[in-house]
């Protein structure tokens, strides 16, 4: 199997989501550069890193949204491989209108980082199926803008097409319905704000995480 | 000619900066501050021939960068 982490400038979770899927999953990962226009053929996941591309410059996401790999990341996924946006990454899937909705400043103004009990909501995607009957998962959260934001129509349309796949059981940071990560339409682009490169291994805690690149990539 | 553009989150979105600079104006004595909204003023020039054209790109930079449509809305002011 095959990965690839985009790694933007101020990016800094590339190199954990990296070292995640290699020991959970056994795949090869490639780390691409933003700037390169094309991305490595014949990958089976595309992951789109937390930090803070372009120093959050204007809206968190906005302008790594613009970047040239974002072009053939578009054309990947309308492909139906598998993209994984986590934390900063979600929000370029947002800006880039690869998921619905936006990232807020969390409710409590605050950066939160700690851990965060999830229910695993959908486990028939492509990016859960590995929890199969574990419906609960722990998670690291580190966010500023990490409240989801959608209305009401497009968020009753999530929950009515098991698109809600994650939800935190005390919502940290104002999150709509306690949103925690979303599919698209198509399933194969999901968006998660916890880090399960942060939970891959019991010694940080948690290895819930690793189930996510598991039910990608194989390996479990 | 220059164009000046405000972006706010949207009346329907909870703005917390807003809501936290209002309550630091109610600790300060200005009990009467309200619907404190924080938002973002861009500027910058434009070689449009005249300022409908020149309000009608800046519009679409707007709609395609300097906000997003999901949760902001904006003004754009063009001089000459």
């Amino acid at each position: 199997m095959k990965a690839a982490v985009v790694v933007f400038p101020g990016s800094n979770c590339d190199r954990d989501c990296k070292t995640a899927i290699e020991r959970t999953t056994g795949a090869s990962v490639t780390l691409v550069w933003h700037g390169e226009s094309e991305l490595p053929a014949g990958l089976d996941l595309i992951v789109l890193p937390g930090g803070f591309a372009y120093g959050d410059y204007l809206r968190a996401g906005a302008m790594a949204a613009l970047s040239p790999v974002m072009g053939a990341v578009g054309e990947a996924a309308a492909r139906g491989v598998a993209v994984a946006g986590i934390c900063n990454g979600f929000q370029v899937l947002t800006e880039a209108g690869l998921l619905p909705g936006a990232l807020l400043r969390n409710a409590g103004l605050k950066y939160v980082c700690k851990p965060v009990e999830l229910d695993v909501v959908n486990t028939q995607t492509r990016f859960t199926a590995a929890y199969g009957e574990q419906r609960r998962a722990v998670m690291t959260v580190g966010n500023g803008e990490g409240a989801y934001f959608a209305d009401h129509e497009t968020l009753d349309r999530l929950e009515g097409e098991g698109r809600v796949v994650f939800r935190y059981r005390y919502n940290p940071n104002g999150s709509a319905r306690a949103v925690a990560g979303i599919v698209s339409q198509d399933g194969n682009v999901l968006g998660v704000m916890p880090h399960p490169d942060r939970a891959f291994e019991t010694e940080l805690g948690s290895a819930d995480g690793a189930l996510l690149f598991q039910s990608v990539l194989g390996g479990f | 000619m220059r164009a000046k553009v405000e972006v706010f989150l949207k009346p329907g979105v909870l703005d917390v900066q807003g809501k936290a600079v209002e309550n630091a104006l109610h600790g300060l004595g200005w009990a009467g501050a309200a619907n404190v909204r924080v938002g973002r003023v861009i500027t910058f020039d434009l070689a449009a021939a005249n300022a409908a054209d020149g309000r009608v790109e800046a519009e679409a930079m707007c709609d395609r960068l300097l906000a997003n449509p999901v949760i902001e809305s904006w003004t754009v002011e063009v001089t000459a």
